[in-house]
């Protein structure tokens, strides 16, 4: 009884106590990011005064300049098509493959499987420097028959490579629900006459709704945010380039020159667009994310 | 007879191109680090020459290569214990206590993870800079002189590298044990609470040993991915060879052009991650509990 008595009495304590943990480290979190937001409409002589002034107006030249003299606005037209691109060919390639390999029965099946499996654990951090020599010897013996290269610092190849690098993930993820749905689905469409593509695209992928979703939003946010390969493979100084890559070379030229504003006008490009999309869909990126997935 | 045709026909059209680009550009890759790192490759001509293992040879005496394997251990070290204790702490708060805005503070912890580690590399640097920087100033205001601590500097580089990650990482991880803790059932608590176990106690008996296969795969995680943000905010937030980590190393060398060394090192570092997962895996085995 007597033990009951003062965990009461400790109770509001403690629960204070937590509440002032939880909201410390939401602080953490949010105040670095709204900073960046509001430093994007600061002039640039406010950042050699208080960090923690508030901006002195909207200052709009930051993004109309990052827009166009730092091209940062034909980074996220590059960024835009080669995502766009990319999720397209992975969802054109990805749905048939793991619609077939997780329900019909053939030679070769086990195995492809099991690679696919083991592809899971192959990461694009090492085979980055093979693929770059692969599309650079390419582009040497393309030199040599036609006199020109196609490979390096194509935005089109730079899409097949995240396709192609997504796939083990992304069909992994389809499998597993692939497999949960019964076949009477597709005895009933092969009674009425339909074919196996016709039943394949207008049965199972409508019902698949769900999961094409949630692949589409974790790769395009992987997609978007990368830089190592599209680094690498676009490595050309004149040459296009997407919008982490710009920024990153951005803020390695502003060391030199300090053009803040500019600098954070340009995350806030980067990020705006994920931070949306976020916000629309947060439920299902958290619940999504315990279905599968190691990142990074 | 023409329908079992039919099915082999759709069943290739369906496979071959998925199987086709995963062999070009994954698994021939993988094959090639490992090839490469027997090899010496000119640097403007695709000439391989055979080396054996000399490339092994001359890493492993390598001042700059030991080094950057000492800055990942401890980077795995480091950012695995500290994530771990906050992640798991706040995942324990949130599913077990009655808090109120309990989902506002998932979305925001999730917040970091969706940012590009490009994003994240700018909004440090705001924090980090020595003058006006947010960090520095709030230290001044608090210790009420003038701080200027050059984060980014030699001594204090790796630490700034850990707090970046540590950011980065809490709410990825918070928000797996939050979905495994919510399967442990209630009642399991109350029972417990009866008999008079606090808090403390029910964590430590009830919630720890339930999710333990859970935290065992997300240790093994914890390694893989750790070498893997080590190298992506190495090469966005820190200046060139200043503190290069396992990865980054791999690919200064192909920078300067030298490829089967540049290989040579990411063979390593891919088994050392191997063995290093198999070694955690080990030595936390323990039976698993039925809920």
């Amino acid at each position: 009884m007597n033990q009951k008595n003062k965990s009461i009495t400790a109770e509001p304590v403690f629960k204070a106590f937590i509440y002032v943990v939880l909201i410390t480290l939401a602080i953490l979190i949010i105040v670095p990011v709204a900073w960046v937001f509001l430093a994007s409409i600061k002039e640039n002589s406010e950042f050699y005064g208080n960090p923690w002034a508030l901006p002195a107006g909207f200052y709009w030249q930051n993004f109309v300049d990052a827009w166009n003299s730092a091209s940062m606005g034909s980074y996220m037209i590059n960024s835009v098509i080669v995502t766009a691109l990319s999720l397209a060919l992975l969802l054109v390639i990805a749905l048939p493959a793991a619609y077939c390999l997780s329900r019909f029965q053939f030679k070769g099946r086990k195995f492809l499987n099991t690679c696919f499996m083991a592809g899971l654990f192959i990461n694009v951090n090492y085979i980055v420097v093979p693929i770059f020599l692969m599309l650079k010897d390419g582009d040497v013996w393309l030199k040599n028959l036609i006199g020109n290269g196609f490979f390096l610092n194509n935005i089109f190849v730079l899409a097949v490579v995240y396709a192609s690098t997504a796939l083990p993930f992304t069909i992994y993820l389809l499998s597993g629900y692939f497999a949960t749905l019964p076949h009477d689905f597709e005895e009933a469409a092969y009674i009425d006459g339909a074919g196996y593509g016709s039943t394949m695209v207008r049965i199972i992928f409508p019902m698949a709704q769900p999961s094409i979703i949630t692949i589409i939003l974790f790769n395009f946010l992987s997609f978007w945010n990368e830089y190592i390969i599209s680094m690498t493979l676009m490595s050309s100084a004149q040459g296009q380039k997407t919008l982490p890559v710009g920024l990153l070379n951005l803020m390695q030229a502003q060391q030199s020159s300090a053009e803040y504003g500019i600098l954070y006008a340009g995350l806030v490009l980067v990020m705006l667009p994920t931070l949306v999309l976020y916000i629309c869909v947060q439920k299902k990126l958290t619940q999504g994310m315990t279905v599968g997935g190691l990142k990074g | 007879m023409r329908r079992s045709k039919d099915r082999s026909i759709f069943i290739a059209l369906c496979v071959a191109p998925a199987a086709i680009l995963f062999f070009i550009f994954m698994v021939l890759p993988t094959l090639n680090v490992f090839r490469m790192s027997l090899f010496e490759r000119g640097a403007y001509s695709p000439t391989e020459t055979f080396v054996g293992l000399n490339n092994f040879k001359v890493l492993f005496q390598d001042a700059k290569f030991i080094a950057s394997m000492q800055n990942t251990i401890l980077l795995i070290v480091t950012v695995t214990l500290i994530t771990f204790f906050f992640a798991i702490l706040f995942a324990a708060i949130l599913t077990r206590e009655k808090i109120k805005g309990q989902n506002f503070f998932r979305v925001i912890f999730y917040i970091p993870n969706i940012l590009s580690v490009v994003v994240i590399a700018g909004i440090f640097s705001a924090i980090y800079k020595p003058e006006n920087g947010m960090l520095n100033s709030i230290l001044s205001f608090i210790s009420g002189r003038d701080v200027m601590i050059l984060w980014k500097d030699q001594q204090m580089v790796i630490i700034s590298i850990i707090i970046a990650m540590v950011w980065q990482a809490i709410g990825y991880y918070m928000v797996m044990y939050m979905a495994s803790m919510s399967a442990v059932p209630a009642d399991l608590y109350e029972s417990a609470s009866l008999d008079g176990a606090g808090r403390i106690a029910q964590f430590f008996q009830i919630t720890l040993p339930l999710i333990w296969t859970n935290i065992r795969t997300t240790l093994t995680f914890f390694i893989i991915s750790t070498i893997n943000m080590a190298f992506l905010f190495v090469k966005a937030m820190v200046a060139k060879g200043m503190a290069d980590v396992g990865l980054s190393f791999m690919y200064a060398q192909k920078d300067a052009g030298l490829y089967g060394y540049s290989m040579a090192a990411g063979v390593v570092i891919f088994l050392f991650s191997f063995l290093l997962s198999a070694m955690v895996n080990k030595v936390t085995k323990r039976d698993v509990l039925e809920m």
